[in-house]
């Protein structure tokens, strides 16, 4: 591997292969179930300067700062839940599903240390429903872990007190607007999983009107590394105001897509052309997703940007998202749309792609999911998927890339969740970056 | 007759509503509960929940008809979760789809006139690094190629009980004793 030395450093993945890695004893055996204690010996508040320290971002898709998201919660209140968003369901994305098969109890101890931080007393795992066969190791890892006296019973913490954590898992039912964490939270209430206006932010009023964190698995299972090795050395292992490492999921056409546990802040054409061995079958390199369908697509000219939140926003050798040629695309008061690092499912397609074919079906699955609260995304996912999929099988119309264009202008930024942006980035992104394309298939039609 | 749960699932349900400090909360693991049991979600299971949980019939169907996972009919025995989604559409996942489709002689979104398979076309199932990939139950079946489709049917339809059966998906991981 071509990154610099003492950089190949696995923190999540570190029991990945180790046969039985899923079991308590395993877990215990590799130093597993041994640093909450560590965590319970300080203050809550303590936990929380130290997880701010240390850069841990959101690796669901927005990358927020984990330690800032926990100081929004009101110290004083009598309940609070953590909540882990196991709901994985980005196009592109598979590693929660493999975090949580591999290394639950990582998760657990993890979560153990957050809900000490926040001070919660029940937390939640809301697992994927399609997800059964890590819904099943996962409540036999809550079981060993109960068996083992570290949930459901008291632990010795700070200053003479004690601390009993419960954790539930509970299974979803199949759908991605799920994963967005005010639709989780009332998908967990036993209703519809339709996202709530925000403010207010779960912080304040969250799961059952109580202040909620909700947190991503990856982002869980770093925290017993923050604590035993400590926070400057998290983030000195990462990049810019990142810490840490990052799991990228890499699929399509590579020679070897996988689950990788990288440093933060390798290019792209690293991990395309070293890490994952290349595109198949003497094909080139046509584009690729960096995080997760929602994401705009980068071209071949992108890829020596870094795999790391900050720079896919605004690193200059990213294009702007245009809402038609010439004029970029405002995210509002003058912000460029680029790209994001989302939930790390990077997608790699080859010259042989049909560009516009792949770009319907990204539309075809938002359509799909839309929980339909929201009138521009409710009818603007429906009109793209049409659109673009009689574009992609030769029936498009003269100005039909025009009015994909408007119709995504329409829809970002005007609804109640990032579900309505998530369909219109990458359709803004797709016609910015391989315009060509689509022209080419309307052109043939006329 | 009102239908009701048996001892066993009721202690599950029991158990379930445990872990929540409402009834309602409870609501989609006991749908989950209860379509192992009764294979889809009947007017009458809705009843039977909306009256184990007091929570309205309305509120029940909205929640029912949200979720894909959620069956209002009859579904077949296995039920064939194909992904169709960008990773797998990259690896040649319709080829799979229609393959299927070919061999069982029903459409996505269809159950053979036995009971034995559902077809379903699905969003990302998180495999993405192995597609193409379809689930099974708790099965995942990964880096799928016609002839491995081939192979998985004759498994299936071996071990398939009478159409009807629900066995496999007798998988829900119920809560252990608060």
């Amino acid at each position: 591997m071509a990154w610099p030395e003492g950089k190949d450093i696995k923190i999540v993945t570190k029991n990945f292969g180790v046969p039985g890695s899923n079991k308590i004893s395993v877990y215990m055996s590799r130093g597993g179930w041994q640093v909450f204690n560590k965590a319970l010996a300080q203050e809550p508040a303590a936990i929380i300067e130290e997880v701010k320290k240390s850069n841990l971002r959101g690796r669901g898709g927005a990358g927020f700062p984990t330690g800032m998201k926990w100081s929004f919660l009101p110290k004083d209140a009598p309940t609070t839940y953590l909540v882990v968003n196991a709901d994985e369901s980005e196009p592109g994305t598979c590693k929660d599903r493999e975090l949580l098969a591999q290394d639950p109890h990582l998760l657990l101890e993890g979560m153990l240390i957050s809900a000490y931080a926040i001070g919660c007393k029940h937390a939640y795992i809301y697992i994927r429903g399609e997800m059964m066969r890590e819904a099943q190791l996962v409540q036999a890892a809550i079981d060993e872990a109960y068996d083992a006296g570290f949930l459901g019973k008291p632990l010795q913490a700070a200053g003479g007190k004690t601390f009993k954590l419960d954790i539930t898992l509970h299974r979803g039912a199949g759908a991605y607007i799920c994963g967005e964490e005010t639709g989780l939270l009332n998908s967990l209430e036993g209703k519809r999983g339709w996202p709530r206006m925000k403010p207010p932010f779960p912080a304040i009023k969250g799961l059952f009107d109580a202040p909620t964190a909700v947190n991503n698995v990856e982002t869980i299972m770093n925290l017993p590394e923050i604590i035993s090795k400590g926070a400057e050395n998290f983030a000195k292992m990462g990049m810019n105001k990142s810490g840490g490492t990052r799991i990228v999921c890499v699929s399509g056409h590579v020679n070897k897509p996988g689950v990788y546990e990288l440093p933060i802040g390798i290019p792209f054409r690293e991990l395309v052309f070293d890490v994952c061995g290349g595109i198949p079958n003497g094909r080139k390199f046509k584009g690729l997703i960096p995080g997760g369908s929602s994401m705009p697509p980068l071209d071949e000219s992108e890829l020596d940007v870094p795999v790391e939140f900050d720079a896919l926003m605004t690193d200059p050798r990213i294009k702007d998202v245009e809402i038609k040629p010439g004029v970029p695309f405002d995210l509002g008061g003058g912000r460029r749309l680029k790209t994001m690092a989302g939930s790390g499912g990077v997608v790699v397609f080859d010259d042989s792609t049909d560009v516009v074919r792949l770009c319907a079906r990204i539309m075809q699955f938002y359509a799909h999911e839309s929980c339909g609260q929201c009138t521009p995304c409710r009818e603007g996912s429906g009109w793209l998927a049409r659109v673009c999929k009689r574009v992609a099988s030769g029936e498009g119309r003269p100005g039909d890339v025009e009015l994909m264009a408007n119709v995504a202008g329409g829809i970002a930024g005007n609804t109640i969740c990032a579900l309505g942006d998530a369909t219109a980035w990458p359709m803004l992104g797709f016609l910015t970056k391989f315009r060509a394309d689509f022209e080419a298939k309307i052109r043939k039609v006329a | 007759m009102a239908l009701e749960f048996n001892e066993q699932t009721k202690q599950h349900v029991d158990r379930i509503l445990s872990r929540y400090p409402n009834k309602q909360a409870a609501l989609i693991p006991v749908l989950h509960v209860c379509q192992e049991d009764f294979g889809h979600l009947s007017e009458e299971v809705v009843d039977l929940v909306s009256r184990t949980l007091g929570v309205p019939h309305a509120h029940i169907y909205g929640v029912v008809t949200f979720y894909t996972m959620l069956h209002e009919k009859k579904v077949g025995h296995h039920e064939l979760m194909v992904c169709t989604n960008i990773s797998c559409m990259l690896k040649g996942g319709y080829d799979i789809l229609e393959h299927l489709e070919k061999r069982l002689g029903i459409k996505r979104g269809e159950t053979t006139d036995d009971g034995s398979f559902t077809i379903i076309e699905e969003e990302c199932l998180a495999a993405c690094a192995n597609a193409p990939m379809m689930i099974c139950g708790s099965d995942y079946y990964l880096d799928l190629t016609t002839q491995k489709v081939d192979d998985i049917l004759v498994k299936l339809g071996k071990t398939g009980n009478a159409p009807g059966a629900t066995h496999h998906r007798r998988a829900t991981p119920i809560p252990r004793k608060a």
